[in-house]
C-alpha cells in the first residue's frame, strides 16, 4: 500500500441485534492513545443491519470518525461477506493500524482479512505502544503464556492486531462527538455457503465474565462439578460471577464458557477469588487485569500465591462458608447499600 | 474423497522453561509432540472414515526434518498418506508466509496426485504459538469457506454438518464442500494407534516437498523474508508480587482476619 493514512482503525462488532460488542468499544481506550501518538485519527468501523445503537455507542468514546456500512448482509456474522466489506474499506482508506476483538467471529475475520491483503497479524495481545520508530509494538503471551513476545509489522499496512475483551477497560465519556461516514459496499458480495442450524447459549445472557467486577473462579481443587456449588454459592453472597481454570472446565465439571485464561476469556475484575486454582501460567495469561487476586488453596507451595494479594492456605470448602459468614458478621445484609463494591 | 489434515509438531507445553538470561525459550531436551489440538482434527477425519471407508485421509506438516515423527504418529492413528513441508527456505515463516506455503504445497499435492481435498482440517491453534491465524490464512489463500473451533462432524448432501464452540456456548452450522474446519478439544481423546497401524507406519513413506516442488510459487512470500511480522524480543512475564498469606492449620482465625482486612479495605462492601 502507498502512502497510508496515520490513522488508527478499531472494529466494533455488532450483536445480531445491532448492539456493539463491549470490546469493540474497549479498543477505543488504546485506540485513542496510538491514533494520537501516530498523529491521526481514531476511526470505529461498524457494519450492521441497522447500526444505529452502535455508532451511538461509540460516539461518547473519544473516536473522531465513525465508518458505518449499513444492510441486511451485514445482520449475523458471516466470515467472507465481513473480509469482503472490511478489505473494501481499508484498501481505500489505507490505515496505519486496524485493531479487532478477539471474539470467536474476530478471531475468524483478522486472520482471513489479513491473508487478503497480506500483513501483519498479532493474536490476543496485551500490551499496545508505539516503538521508538512509530511501529506498534504488539506484545502477546505465547507457549501457553510461559513467554512474552514483542512482535512489530515494519513493512506491511495496516499492521493489524487482535485484542481479547477485558483487557482494557472501557474509556471515560467526551463531550466530543466524531463525524459519521455511511459507507456502502459497491460490489456483489461473496454467496453465504454456511447456514447456522442450532444454537445452544450455555452462560446465561445475564453472564458477562469478562465484564464482572468480581469472579469466584474454581480450578482442579473443586474436585467436582457439585463442588462448584459451594462456589456458586459464595458468589451469590458477595454478587459475583463464575469462573474456572482449563482444569475444571476439561474435567468436564463446568462448560468451557466459563473459562479464563489463555485458552479461555481475559478478565479484569475488581476482585478475582481463585479457589483451588493452582495458578499455571496459561490461567495467569488470563487474570493479568484482576486489580486483586485473593488464592484459596490446599497447598502453600502453588504458584498462585506468589501473584496473589491475599490468600489463604485452607480447605476451600470450609473457608468459603467461613469467609461468607464472618463477611456477613461485619457487614450485615447491606441490600440497601447504593455504593457497591466501592474500592 | 479425500480429506487433508494439517499438523504441527510442538514442543510439549508442560515442560517449557524460560532462560532467564536470554529470555528466550530453551528447545534443548524439551519433547516434541503432535500438537494436541491437532489430533483432534485427525479423530474428526477419522470418524468421517468411519463411517464411510471410501475417504481417504493425507497428512501434511511444515516443520524441519525431524517434524517426520508427527506425521507418523498421524499414519498410526488415522492417516493413509504423510507429507512433509521441510526446507531451509521455509525457515523463520510467521502465520502469514507459514499458510502461504501450505497453500502452495496442497496445490502441488493436488496436481501431483490427480486429486482435489473436499475437506481440510487443522487444529483451532498451536500450542506453542497460540495464534488460531494459519487456518482462517489458509482458507482465505485456497478460497474455501471456513468454521473454526469444530468439535464434532458428520457429512450429509454434500455439506458438513459441524457443532463448533462459540463464545456463549456452541452452535451447529452446515457448510459447504469444499471447506476448511479448525477443531478445538471435544469431550473424548483421539483414538489410539494400535500395534498393527504403528508397525506399518514406521515403515511408510513420507513424501517430502521442499523449494524444489513449489518452484513455481513466489519465494518472497515465504521464510523469514516473507513474513511481515517480526519478533522483536521476548520476555518472561512480569508477575504482581505476592501479598498476605494467611493459612488456617497455623492459624485458627486465620479466615476471620482475612475477612476483616477484605472489609477494612473495603475490597468487599456489601454481601446478600
Amino acid at each position: 500500500m502507498d502512502n497510508p493514512s496515520r490513522d488508527l482503525w478499531v472494529f466494533v462488532e455488532t450483536n445480531q441485534d445491532g448492539t456493539a460488542r463491549k470490546v469493540g468499544l474497549e479498543l477505543l481506550n488504546p485506540g485513542r492513545r496510538l491514533a494520537d501518538q501516530q498523529g491521526g485519527k481514531l476511526v470505529a468501523v461498524v457494519l450492521a443491519e441497522d447500526t444505529t445503537l452502535a455508532v451511538k455507542a461509540v460516539l461518547p468514546l473519544g473516536a473522531d470518525t465513525v465508518m458505518t456500512i449499513t444492510g441486511a448482509p451485514y445482520r449475523q456474522f458471516n466470515t467472507e461477506v465481513y473480509t469482503a466489506a472490511l478489505c473494501y474499506l481499508l484498501q481505500k482508506y489505507q490505515p496505519q493500524t486496524f485493531l479487532l476483538g478477539a471474539t470467536s467471529n474476530g478471531r475468524e475475520l483478522a486472520p482471513r482479512i489479513s491473508s487478503r491483503l497480506q500483513t501483519g497479524l498479532t493474536a490476543d495481545c496485551t500490551q499496545l505502544h508505539l516503538d521508538e520508530s512509530g511501529l506498534v509494538a504488539w506484545t502477546r503471551p505465547a507457549f501457553g503464556g510461559n513467554i512474552m513476545a514483542e512482535i512489530l509489522c515494519p513493512k506491511h499496512r495496516p499492521q493489524m492486531g487482535t485484542v481479547r475483551p477485558g483487557v482494557f477497560k472501557l474509556p471515560a465519556v467526551t463531550a466530543k462527538r466524531g463525524e459519521v461516514i455511511a459507507e456502502s459496499f459497491p460490489f456483489d458480495l461473496p454467496l453465504n455457503k454456511l447456514q447456522v442450524v442450532q444454537v445452544i447459549n450455555e452462560v446465561s445472557s445475564l453472564v458477562d465474565l469478562e465484564g464482572a467486577e468480581i469472579i469466584v473462579a474454581g480450578g482442579r481443587g473443586v474436585g467436582s462439578a457439585q463442588g462448584f456449588q459451594v462456589l456458586r454459592t459464595f458468589a451469590e453472597t458477595i454478587g459475583a460471577e463464575i469462573g474456572a481454570s482449563r482444569g475444571a472446565v476439561d474435567a468436564g465439571w463446568i462448560p468451557h464458557a466459563h473459562q479464563v485464561g489463555q485458552t479461555g476469556k481475559s478478565v479484569s475484575p475488581r476482585l478475582y477469588i481463585a479457589c483451588g486454582i493452582s495458578g499455571a501460567a496459561q490461567h495467569l495469561a488470563g487474570i493479568g487485569s484482576a486489580e486483586i487476586v485473593l488464592a484459596i488453596n490446599q497447598d502453600p507451595n502453588a504458584m498462585i500465591f506468589k501473584i496473589a494479594d491475599y490468600g489463604i492456605v485452607g480447605d476451600l470448602f470450609e473457608v468459603l462458608p467461613l469467609l461468607a459468614q464472618e463477611l456477613r458478621s461485619r457487614l450485615g445484609s447491606a441490600s440497601s447499600e447504593t455504593t457497591q463494591y466501592h474500592v | 474423497m479425500h480429506i487433508l489434515v494439517c499438523v504441527k509438531q510442538v514442543p510439549y507445553a508442560q515442560n517449557i522453561a524460560i532462560d532467564p538470561v536470554t529470555n528466550t525459550l530453551v528447545r534443548e531436551g524439551v519433547e516434541s509432540i503432535l500438537n494436541p489440538f491437532d489430533g483432534y482434527a485427525l479423530e474428526a477425519a477419522a470418524r468421517l472414515k468411519d463411517a464411510n471407508p471410501a475417504i481417504e485421509i493425507h497428512a501434511l506438516s511444515m516443520g524441519p526434518p525431524q517434524a517426520e515423527a508427527a506425521l507418523r504418529e498421524c499414519l498410526a492413528m488415522a492417516a493413509d498418506k504423510g507429507y512433509l513441508a521441510t526446507d531451509r527456505a521455509f525457515a523463520g515463516s510467521d502465520t502469514l508466509a507459514t499458510s502461504y506455503i501450505l497453500s502452495e504445497t496442497i496445490r502441488y499435492i493436488e496436481r501431483e496426485q490427480g486429486i482435489s481435498f473436499a475437506l481440510i482440517f487443522c487444529g483451532k491453534q498451536a500450542i506453542d504459538g497460540d495464534t488460531a491465524q494459519v487456518g482462517p490464512q489458509i482458507a482465505e489463500l485456497l478460497g474455501m469457506a471456513q468454521v473454526t473451533n469444530g468439535l464434532v462432524c458428520e457429512l450429509q448432501d454434500n455439506k458438513l454438518f459441524i457443532w463448533r464452540e462459540t463464545d456463549e456456548g456452541k452452535e451447529q452450522v452446515a457448510v459447504e464442500l469444499p471447506c476448511l474446519a479448525t477443531f478445538t478439544k471435544p469431550g473424548f481423546e483421539p483414538r489410539l494407534a494400535t500395534v498393527r497401524r504403528r508397525t506399518a507406519a514406521r515403515r511408510a513413506e513420507i513424501s517430502v516437498i521442499g523449494a524444489q516442488e513449489l518452484q513455481e510459487s513466489d519465494f518472497n512470500r515465504m521464510g523469514l523474508k516473507g513474513s511481515p511480522t517480526q519478533v522483536k524480543r521476548t520476555f518472561a512475564p512480569t508477575l504482581k508480587a505476592g501479598g498476605v498469606v494467611v493459612d488456617t492449620a497455623q492459624d485458627p482465625a486465620a479466615v476471620a482476619h482475612l475477612a476483616q482486612l477484605l472489609v477494612e479495605r473495603h475490597i468487599i462492601s456489601t454481601v446478600k
